[in-house]
């Protein structure tokens, strides 16, 4: 790994270290927006990190943004730092202007739309938008949809627009908002709008994964190392290596599959390396979680020790912008259609 | 710890102008009737097409020009074999001696032994053998019994091999065998030799594998003289040349492609317009494949730049051998199918094949028990 990505990484590590202790956790799952934290990150321009540079990127290519991002999750930040990227690229690709703060991105839900009306003076945007991540601390979410079949890209403000507020099951808040004739601040065509912020946001949840996998991990290796039971520490359990070893594979393959994602949508996501992604990493998430809880034992089964703040993230993000199931359908339609005589050609061509 | 990185590897340009090149070449081979692709690619024993490999230049290919070889890359390498595979090319007869006996053979060979046998494995026409498991001696590889003792001009050995796959039809195997009492140090006192199996005090017995084939041996040494020019390295080195041996055997294509051809026939009974169901299992299995290619690839990369990526070799075995059982056991509900060895049934056959060949999968080259504690130790918990 070169200096700069080390160096990267030990920013982003010394900013959760400072600014992300348990009770910063714990108010931001009560739903208190983490300031201090954010500052933090705008500071060194984490929120602007996979941004080009002539739309105030902070100078990192997109693989180094991506790094970040995977770090921040492997912290289990509370921060809606995928979705601020996320929203500032899709701005950034119609031309927009990206505003300062937190951004969100909507709709998220597959089959939720919004409805463009262009007005004489103003174009406004209706419709909801379910479970938008941070939706109801974000001042503004870039919104995609339609324009006369045209793949459009809009900013709105979210004032006033939360209905209510759930939560994932990492505490993490998803609100439904509401547009009702709501101006637009800002509206440009981009071509795919809709799927390209879906596969976006897949990439993105499949390179947090990959961190929180990673980080899950390194947990049950240390509580495998430190926990003793019948007289030595659990880890010299043949059957506990051989679980950590399956552990192991499942975040070798998430981080493979993650890397070869971000690899190939460099400036438009990657249909096929996206979907390999979110449906690889999904299905590490599910079974890498269970083997972390089970190495845990009661101990990772309580709020006392840290493992659920990434198990409880894996199993929220995995459902999130298209479960496994959604995009394994997806590639294995494209495929089919394809031909069988057609994969291996189409394989190692990536 | 170790830290699993799979750092990507750019295919260079060569290897994708060469890739073209045995696309076509097997093309060929099909059209000419020469093989029918098969489902058992690289236990397919077909010298004709093992000498028009080296013809061409595929066999030995990273080894320097003097012992025959083409001093090409490993991801070069890496492309002539995974295009093999999905192919589903015959190259079962050199298989064994480009992949490891070789490689082993440069690097720990006598000159002797690396001027006699190189070159004709490089031409496709020198087979080599495994000779490493025994009766009592499986996964505890250490357990050998086989012993050498040492005689004027070389050493005699005795002692049995088993599960020596190909070695009624191979040319040579390369036997690890204890030179010397065991120690404390239950890995020291072995020795690798070079055996030419044309020679008498050798006696080879069939033992029929699961699916009725003839594959594995039982390969008997009684007082077998091998010349000192026929040692590996030094004697006493057998251990630490066994297990870099075994990591040539673990990262490559042949880990997660053995069951390609039963995944492409089952998209193909499948069809253009697969339910729900099939459309994602097909998604799911290309999902994986797509990934543990890049393993792969990034391990091929490790090796050209001359690292020793043991670890990583025993993980990405681990995954791509579960990843090509699961492939029958997904594929027969999807397509109800009650499975057979009949010739020409098709893809029950296919099916059948593949469904007793599969336990062999995660056995060979390595246990997955075995690879798992590999890891464990690479995870720092050994």
């Amino acid at each position: 790994m070169s200096e700069m990505r080390n160096d990267l990484l030990k920013t982003v590590d010394r900013i959760f270290d400072e600014h992300c202790p348990k009770p910063v956790r714990e108010s931001a799952e009560a739903g208190e927006w983490p300031a201090a934290l954010w500052r933090a990150l705008e500071e060194v321009g984490l929120d602007r990190a996979a941004l080009p540079e002539q739309a105030g990127g902070s100078g990192l290519d997109f693989e180094d943004a991506m790094l970040a991002l995977r770090r921040s999750a492997y912290h289990g930040a509370p921060v809606p730092l995928a979705e601020t990227m996320l929203a500032g690229r899709l701005l950034a690709a119609a031309g927009l202007a990206v505003p300062p703060g937190a951004l969100t991105v909507a709709p998220v839900q597959t089959g939720d739309r919004l409805r463009f009306v262009q007005g004489a003076a103003v174009t406004t945007v209706s419709g909801a938008a379910q479970r938008v991540p941070w939706g109801n601390l974000c001042a503004h979410a870039v919104v995609a949809g339609e324009l006369d079949g045209k793949g459009m890209v809009g900013l709105v403000s979210t004032s006033g627009a939360a209905r209510g507020v759930d939560k994932n099951l990492a505490g993490e808040p998803r609100a439904l908002l509401e547009f009702d004739a709501t101006p637009l601040i800002a509206l440009a065509p981009l071509k795919d709008a809709l799927a390209r912020l879906e596969a976006e946001g897949a990439l993105y949840r499949s390179v947090q994964m990959a961190g929180a996998l990673e980080r899950s991990l390194e947990y049950c290796l240390q509580y495998a190392n430190e926990r003793v039971q019948f007289g030595r520490p659990i880890a010299k359990f043949q059957a506990i290596q051989h679980m950590l070893a399956v552990l192991a594979g499942q975040a070798a393959a998430s981080s493979a599959a993650a890397d070869a994602a971000v690899e190939a949508s460099r400036l438009v996501p990657d249909e096929f390396a996206v979907s390999v992604a979110k449906s690889r990493v999904g299905e590490a998430a599910g079974k890498g979680a269970e083997i972390a809880h089970q190495v845990h034992g009661a101990m990772g089964y309580t709020r006392e020790h840290n493992l659920h703040y990434s198990t409880r993230r894996l199993w929220s993000w995995r459902d999130e912008f298209g479960n496994e199931s959604y995009w394994q359908s997806r590639l294995g339609r494209a495929v089919a259609a394809d031909g069988a005589d057609a994969l291996w050609p189409m394989l190692s061509r990536r | 710890m170790h830290e699993f990185r799979f750092e990507p590897v750019r295919m260079p340009a060569a290897a994708e102008a060469l890739r073209g090149e045995v696309r076509a070449f097997i093309a060929q081979e099909v059209a000419q009737g020469a093989f029918t692709p098969s489902r058992n690619s690289w236990s397919s024993f077909d010298p004709d097409f093992s000498r028009k490999c080296g013809e061409r230049g595929y066999i030995g290919m990273r080894w320097p020009k003097e012992y025959g070889g083409h001093e090409r890359s490993a991801l070069e390498r890496y492309v002539v074999t995974e295009e093999m595979l999905a192919g589903g090319a015959p190259v079962g007869a050199h298989w064994i001696a480009d992949r490891q006996s070789g490689q082993q053979i440069l690097r720990y060979g006598s000159d002797r032994a690396k001027r006699t046998i190189l070159p004709k494995i490089a031409a496709g026409v020198c087979f080599f053998s495994i000779g490493m498991s025994e009766p009592d001696s499986g996964s505890d590889l250490a357990a050998v019994r086989t012993r050498a003792a040492r005689v004027e001009g070389g050493w005699k050995i005795s002692g049995t091999k088993v599960w020596t796959s190909g070695a009624h039809q191979t040319n040579y195997l390369i036997a690890l065998a204890r030179t010397s009492a065991k120690e404390e140090d239950r890995h020291a006192g072995m020795t690798q030799f070079i055996v030419d199996l044309s020679h008498p005090g050798v006696s080879v017995r069939p033992i029929y594998n699961l699916y009725g084939g003839h594959d594995f041996n039982e390969v008997v040494f009684d007082e077998f003289f091998v010349a000192d020019d026929m040692v590996m390295g030094e004697a006493g080195m057998g251990w630490k040349l066994v297990t870099g041996e075994l990591a040539f055997e673990r990262s490559g294509p042949d880990r997660f492609l053995s069951t390609y051809q039963l995944l492409v026939e089952s998209i193909r009974a499948i069809g253009g317009d697969p339910d729900e169901r099939c459309a994602n299992e097909i998604g799911r299995f290309v999902a994986h494949l797509a990934t543990l290619r890049r393993m792969s690839i990034s391990v091929a990369g490790m090796l050209e730049r001359g690292a020793q990526p043991i670890v990583e070799a025993a993980l990405v075995k681990d995954i791509g051998t579960a990843f090509e059982r699961e492939i029958p056991e997904t594929f027969r509900h999807l397509i109800p199918t009650e499975p057979t060895l009949g010739e020409g049934a098709g893809y029950a056959e296919l099916l059948g094949m593949t469904i007793l060949r599969a336990p062999g999968f995660t056995i060979r080259g390595g246990t997955r028990e075995i690879l798992r504690g590999m890891i464990a130790r690479g995870l720092g918990m050994r």
